[in-house]
């Protein structure tokens, strides 16, 4: 059965965010981000950043809760028992910090079958409250047997 | 400007996840999918144990390559991965890089994370701004 590509160029609503100093040091201290500018708010001023700053990967608190919506639209129509991460980029812009508010839009780029697999590739693109873009992703998610 | 160029390895990083590091990286990012945190549940549908999120070993990934330039989170331009094979709790994992282009500050590295003969990350891109 072929996979429904009519999802393909839909965008979901922006979700937001709000970043906060003790929600970095719990993701700083389980991915092992040591540099005292994610757990230290002077430590962070002291090397340029506006406040205590969140490590790079951190993206992916703010930014995954806008592809939960998109994951689980029935118009896309992911089997999500069967659904595996595929692949991920990031590029990364301005640092996230302490007291930010990030916006992520989510949108289905992609969906295509390969081997059997059906492939569903989304894009998000973060900004903070300065309109300055943090990140963006691109989510390749693998779903067997369709 | 920096000593790296095209072939030389980047220092590796070698990181053995506890036990509860799962459980723990499951609170920080939100993602509590059980097969993660739930060593029953994981057997019940066909996996030898609980297995780590691939996005906590993208960050140890992203964390290898950050190294270069002492850990500075502004480093780090781009990072891309395939998710390849599953990683497991109480295991080393290593991640090892090696320099495919050196253009002044930016670095682009071959990245592979992987625990024994097991790679769970590879095909991994990263651009690093080296001072």
């Amino acid at each position: 059965m072929p996979v429904k590509t009519d999802a393909i160029g839909k965008q979901w609503e922006p979700v937001t965010y709000e970043v906060g100093a003790e929600k970095v040091r719990e993701f700083a201290n389980a991915v092992g981000a040591a540099n005292p500018v994610h757990h230290d708010h002077e430590a962070a001023k002291s090397a340029g950043f506006r406040d205590l700053v969140a490590p790079p990967m951190f993206c992916v608190v703010y930014s995954a809760r806008a592809m939960g919506p998109a994951i689980l639209d029935p118009e896309v129509g992911i089997n999500v028992a069967t659904m595996l991460h595929g692949s991920q980029e990031f590029e990364w812009g301005e640092p996230v910090c302490d007291g930010d508010v990030i916006a992520t839009t989510a949108t289905c780029s992609e969906i295509y079958e390969k081997d059997g697999k059906g492939f569903y590739v989304f894009e998000t693109v973060s900004t903070n409250q300065e309109g300055e873009r943090t990140v963006k992703g691109t989510w390749t998610n693998i779903v067997r047997g369709v | 400007m920096t000593d790296l160029e095209a072939g030389s390895s980047i220092p590796e990083l070698r990181v053995t996840p506890d036990k509860y590091l799962p459980h723990r990286y499951a609170g920080a990012s939100g993602d509590f999918n059980p097969i993660h945190i739930d060593p029953e549940f994981a057997k019940a549908v066909g996996l030898p144990g609980n297995i780590l999120h691939g996005l906590w070993m993208m960050a140890q990934v992203a964390r290898g390559n950050a190294q270069l330039a002492k850990g500075d989170p502004r480093a780090l331009k781009r990072l891309s991965v395939q998710f390849r094979g599953m990683g497991f709790p109480e295991q080393e994992l290593v991640v090892s890089g090696t320099v495919k282009e050196a253009d002044g500050e930016r670095v682009i590295i071959d990245t592979v994370a992987a625990q024994g003969d097991n790679q769970v990350i590879r095909n991994a891109e990263a651009e690093v701004r080296v001072p």
